[in-house]
């Protein structure tokens, strides 16, 4: 049943994607487009289009090798970021409290709209990460055009950390 | 040069390459590796839990330790909570130790009271966190056995029956 329930999500997630990717057009930001799907639970992938999503690989090469770097904010909690975040950027509050859309607005307030920004948070599987969502929202609500989040599946240590990407530690 | 000298001048040659090497060697010896990782004995730890009484971990000696690292804005590990209360409740033998990785004790008091835990809550850090190999993401739980070494890591929302034999399993032996 597992099995079956994997595969159609897979199949939805399939769908999904071709819609996202009729629909999207060309969106002139310099992010590349997904080309795998990222997602095994597309009810709840939904709320952040497939097109604005980032791979871990995908980011780490950008902010390698890019011509022009995202701006990357984390989104979840401070703790988790003092532990351990994606090197160059920066903490912006948890997504899913007042206070912590605040502090992003905040932090946003004179940001050209146009910026490429990535959000990450990683703190929980993706279905069930309270921030992520509410912090893509509040940045398309502010005007960012360029806005995009790092789909983690399981966490941060299994998807960045553990692939060997680059971590710093510390409150900065 | 008699014969015995050389041999035992061989011999001695032959066991400090030996030793040379296995020194080198990537052999992982029991008591190596990373912190908290299963096999290795659980870091130790000391803190004031939410009431204000002292947590020593090594005080649980003896007994089967749950250790959980939570947060009140994770949605898994406030699933998990109630089956941990109940196992509290019900084996005798097994200790419980939440540590929150929420930013400020306030909501951790609040769902302290609410899901009525009945073990102490200490609250986590980053320091903490990396003691424990890590704690990048929540939950995690670790099954300590008697003599403090961990037996079991889960990342995650942890299988609870899974979980329950394991605790089990531990408490069956002396």
């Amino acid at each position: 049943m597992r099995e079956f329930r994997k595969g159609f999500g897979s199949f939805r997630i399939v769908v999904g994607m071709i819609a996202v990717s009729v629909m999207a057009g060309g969106s002139g930001h310099a992010f590349p487009r997904a080309t795998t799907p990222m997602a095994s639970d597309s009810a709840v992938v939904g709320e952040i289009p497939k097109a604005a999503l980032v791979e871990p690989a995908e980011l780490s090469r950008l902010l390698a090798n890019g011509p022009e770097k995202p701006l990357v904010l984390q989104v979840g909690s401070r703790v988790l970021f003092t532990e351990a975040h994606i090197v160059g950027s920066e903490y912006a509050g948890p997504g899913g409290q007042g206070s912590g859309l605040a502090l992003l607005r905040t932090r946003m307030k004179d940001v050209k709209r146009n910026q490429a920004v990535v959000i990450y948070c990683g703190c929980c599987p993706w279905g069930k990460c309270p921030n992520i969502r509410a912090a893509y929202a509040a940045l398309v609500g502010m005007g960012f055009t360029g806005v995009k989040a790092l789909y983690i599946e399981e966490d941060f240590g299994t998807d960045w950390v553990e692939k060997g990407y680059p971590v710093a530690k510390g409150a900065k | 040069m008699p014969r015995k000298v050389a041999g035992v001048q061989r011999a001695c040659l032959v066991t400090l390459l030996a030793a040379m090497v296995l020194s080198s060697a990537p052999v992982a010896l029991a008591g190596e590796g990373p912190a908290g990782a299963v096999g290795h004995t659980a870091p130790a730890f000391s803190r004031m839990d939410l009431a204000g009484r002292r947590v020593r971990l090594t005080s649980y000696r003896g007994k089967v330790v749950l250790l959980n690292f939570w947060a009140t804005w994770c949605g898994p590990c406030l699933t998990e909570m109630p089956r941990f209360v109940e196992w509290q409740r019900q084996m005798a033998g097994l200790q419980v130790v939440g540590v929150s990785m929420d930013d400020e004790a306030a909501p951790v008091r609040a769902a302290y009271a609410k899901y009525k835990l009945n073990y102490p809550v200490v609250m986590g850090d980053a320091a903490l966190g990396r003691l424990y190999d890590g704690v990048y993401g929540l939950p995690v739980t670790l099954v300590i056995d008697r003599a403090g070494v961990v037996r079991f890591r889960h990342r995650g929302a942890a299988d609870l029956p899974v979980l329950h034999r394991e605790i089990e399993g531990l408490m069956a032996r002396p």
